[in-house]
């Protein structure tokens, strides 16, 4: 059922590969035979319905759950059972679905978090800095605690932290999830921004139209099965995605 | 004796038991705090390690309470009793955690709860045996120093019970606060999965809770002896359930809560066992276990609702 795209991605070398992942919860079949490519440098989306396995997606790459089949490639050696401490010092790095900062914790202390694996202070220190170049509002919360920041703020303080990891790969599960379409436009900004500095960003999102306009390659699941990948331009102009994701069904009925 | 002078004494008397009950209770709420698992090992660790300091000490030499020891040996044997009782019953905690609960970690219902009765039940019975169902007379070496303040009573035991109590619970504060592993133990404790994702090892932090609650416990068990001057299989219950209903008064899951719930527990089973009757105090500190858990289920200091997702 899988229709491929004629036009092929650009080929760069792949930092991220998936073939044939099969993952479970229990006795519940969620990734079925899931192949993905996302190359060094590139932004990479992944839409789908809801339940689809898209998170499930994003917990496999950071081993928080393992597959069953097949192999999960990160810069050319297989990650499937490494323990997700090894998989953060690598260079993976999250910003989860909800953000998931800690609550109690203040804004600094989350960003300090991020940057848990490093030993380097003085380097974690410039980090510090570039982050707030990057997300200068964060800089007059720092003392304030995770759990009182407006969502936006919230998503803010997710990037920053994930960024403080100093990642090559960027997992990001729905950013624009909940925010004011201003607020979207910021979010998606910044997440161009960071990969012109080098990130390569996987990216489940909802917004679709938002996601392909800045990605360069897109995946579509459903139910746990890649059925569709392509360019994002390619996705743009498929009339399945359009319908599907674009929010142009009204319009084909009318 | 004037009614100041019975007041003073029996607060003095109850800031003693509260400081052991608190250093019990931080064990439960530790754990509790990341795996929200309650612990009922807990309470015989604390009678074990009443054992293992009194074998220690045993082991240096000092017997019975009819040696006593004055300035730096007296501080050195203290040390040392202390140091290793911690060490071991840390390790005890350690050993627990690792052979009986992680292989139940991520199980859902209570059988991880039920596991720790049967442990607990079994460093009981291998106490029982061990040493058999009487009580027994604590090794001393404590100077029986005592100053008066009015017609009350300060003795240096009792100082000294205070100073490790409050020292501990200093250093621990400072672990949690300052330490990268306090760090990750406090983000575990908000939200593991999250935590996870930051490279943070959670196996290890869990081990890391045991051990410390499991080494207060030890202190806690070695400052009992000391404190009543005797020990037996059969003293970690009572003490274990109210070191938990201080936990719990407190705030389940929070450490300033159980320093001050175990204060409190231990000024309400003096103050009422002397000023209303002694067969009362465990009604009291049940009822208060009761109505906390009805009114109040998240304590003094407990947070207004649970923020995880
Ligand atoms: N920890 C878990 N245990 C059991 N089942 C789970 C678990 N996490 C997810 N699932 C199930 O796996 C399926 C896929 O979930 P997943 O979170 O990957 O979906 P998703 O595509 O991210 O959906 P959404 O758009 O709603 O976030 C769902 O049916 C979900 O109920
Ligand atoms: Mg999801």
């Amino acid at each position: 059922m899988h229709i491929s795209d004629a036009q092929q991605q650009p080929e760069r070398r792949p930092l991220l590969e998936f073939s044939d992942v099969d993952t479970y919860y229990g006795e519940m079949h969620v990734l079925k035979g899931v192949n993905y490519r996302v190359g060094e440098g590139e932004i990479v989306c992944l839409l789908g319905g809801n339940a689809s396995g898209k998170s499930t997606t994003m917990k496999t790459i950071l081993g928080i759950v393992t597959p069953q089949r097949g192999t999960v490639t990160y810069a050319g050696e297989t990650i499937n059972t490494l323990p997700t401490a090894d998989r953060v010092r690598k260079g993976i790095a999250p910003v989860p679905e909800a953000r998931r900062l800690f609550p109690r914790m203040s804004v600094l202390e989350n960003l300090y978090m991020g940057a848990f694996t490093r030993e380097d202070k003085a380097e974690i220190e410039s980090d510090l800095e570039r982050v707030f170049g990057l997300f200068p509002r964060i800089k007059e919360r720092l003392k304030q605690s995770a759990g009182t920041l407006s969502g936006g703020e919230q998503q803010m303080v997710a990037m920053a932290r994930a960024l403080m990891a100093r990642p090559k790969l960027l997992c990001m599960d729905e950013p624009s999830m909940g925010l004011s379409p201003l607020f979207v436009e910021q979010v998606f900004d910044l997440i161009q921004a960071i990969n012109r500095q080098g990130t390569t960003i996987f990216m489940v999102e909802q917004n679709a139209n938002m996601a392909l306009s800045i990605a360069n390659y897109g995946y579509v699941l459903q139910t746990g099965e890649v059925v569709l990948s392509g360019s994002a331009q390619s996705l743009r102009d498929n009339e399945m995605v359009r319908q599907a994701y674009l929010g142009e069904l009204k319009v084909a009925a009318h | 004796m004037s009614f100041q002078d019975l007041l003073l004494q029996q607060i003095i008397n109850g800031v003693s038991l509260g400081a052991m009950y608190a250093l019990l209770a931080l064990g439960f709420t530790m754990v509790y705090g990341i795996i929200e698992l309650i612990n009922f090992a807990h309470f015989n660790v604390f009678m074990v390690g009443s054992f293992v300091a009194m074998w220690i000490m045993g082991a240096m030499g000092i017997v019975g309470q009819s040696e006593v020891l004055y300035g730096l040996p007296l501080v050195g044997v203290l040390l040392v009793t202390l140091i290793a009782t911690m060490l071991i019953t840390g390790l005890l905690g350690v050993l627990i955690e690792r052979v009986a609960l992680r292989p139940l970690r991520g199980v859902a219902g209570t059988a991880p709860m039920i596991t720790t009765i049967g442990l607990s039940y079994i460093l009981f019975n291998v106490i029982l045996l061990a040493v058999g169902a009487d009580s027994k007379n604590y090794t001393n070496p404590l100077p029986r120093t005592h100053w008066e303040i009015g017609e009350a009573v300060l003795r240096l035991r009792e100082l000294l019970l205070w100073g490790i109590s409050i020292g501990l619970m200093v250093v621990l504060h400072y672990f949690v606060r300052g330490t990268k592993m306090g760090k990750a133990m406090q983000a575990t404790a908000q939200d593991p999965e999250a935590a996870r994702m930051m490279g943070v090892d959670v196996d290890r932090v869990v081990a890391m809770a045991f051990f410390l609650g499991s080494a207060l416990a030890g202190a806690a068990g070695m400052i009992f002896g000391l404190y009543y001057n005797f020990t037996s299989f059969i003293i970690g219950y009572t003490a274990g359930l109210r070191a938990f209903t201080a936990a719990v008064l407190g705030g389940i899951g929070n450490i300033p809560g159980a320093m001050l719930g175990g204060i409190l527990i231990g000024l309400i089973e003096s103050l009422g066992g002397h000023f209303i009757a002694v067969r009362w105090t465990d009604v009291i500190i049940f009822s208060i276990l009761v109505l906390v858990l009805v009114f109040r289920p998240t304590g003094l200091l407990g947070r207004a609702a649970p923020t995880k997702s």
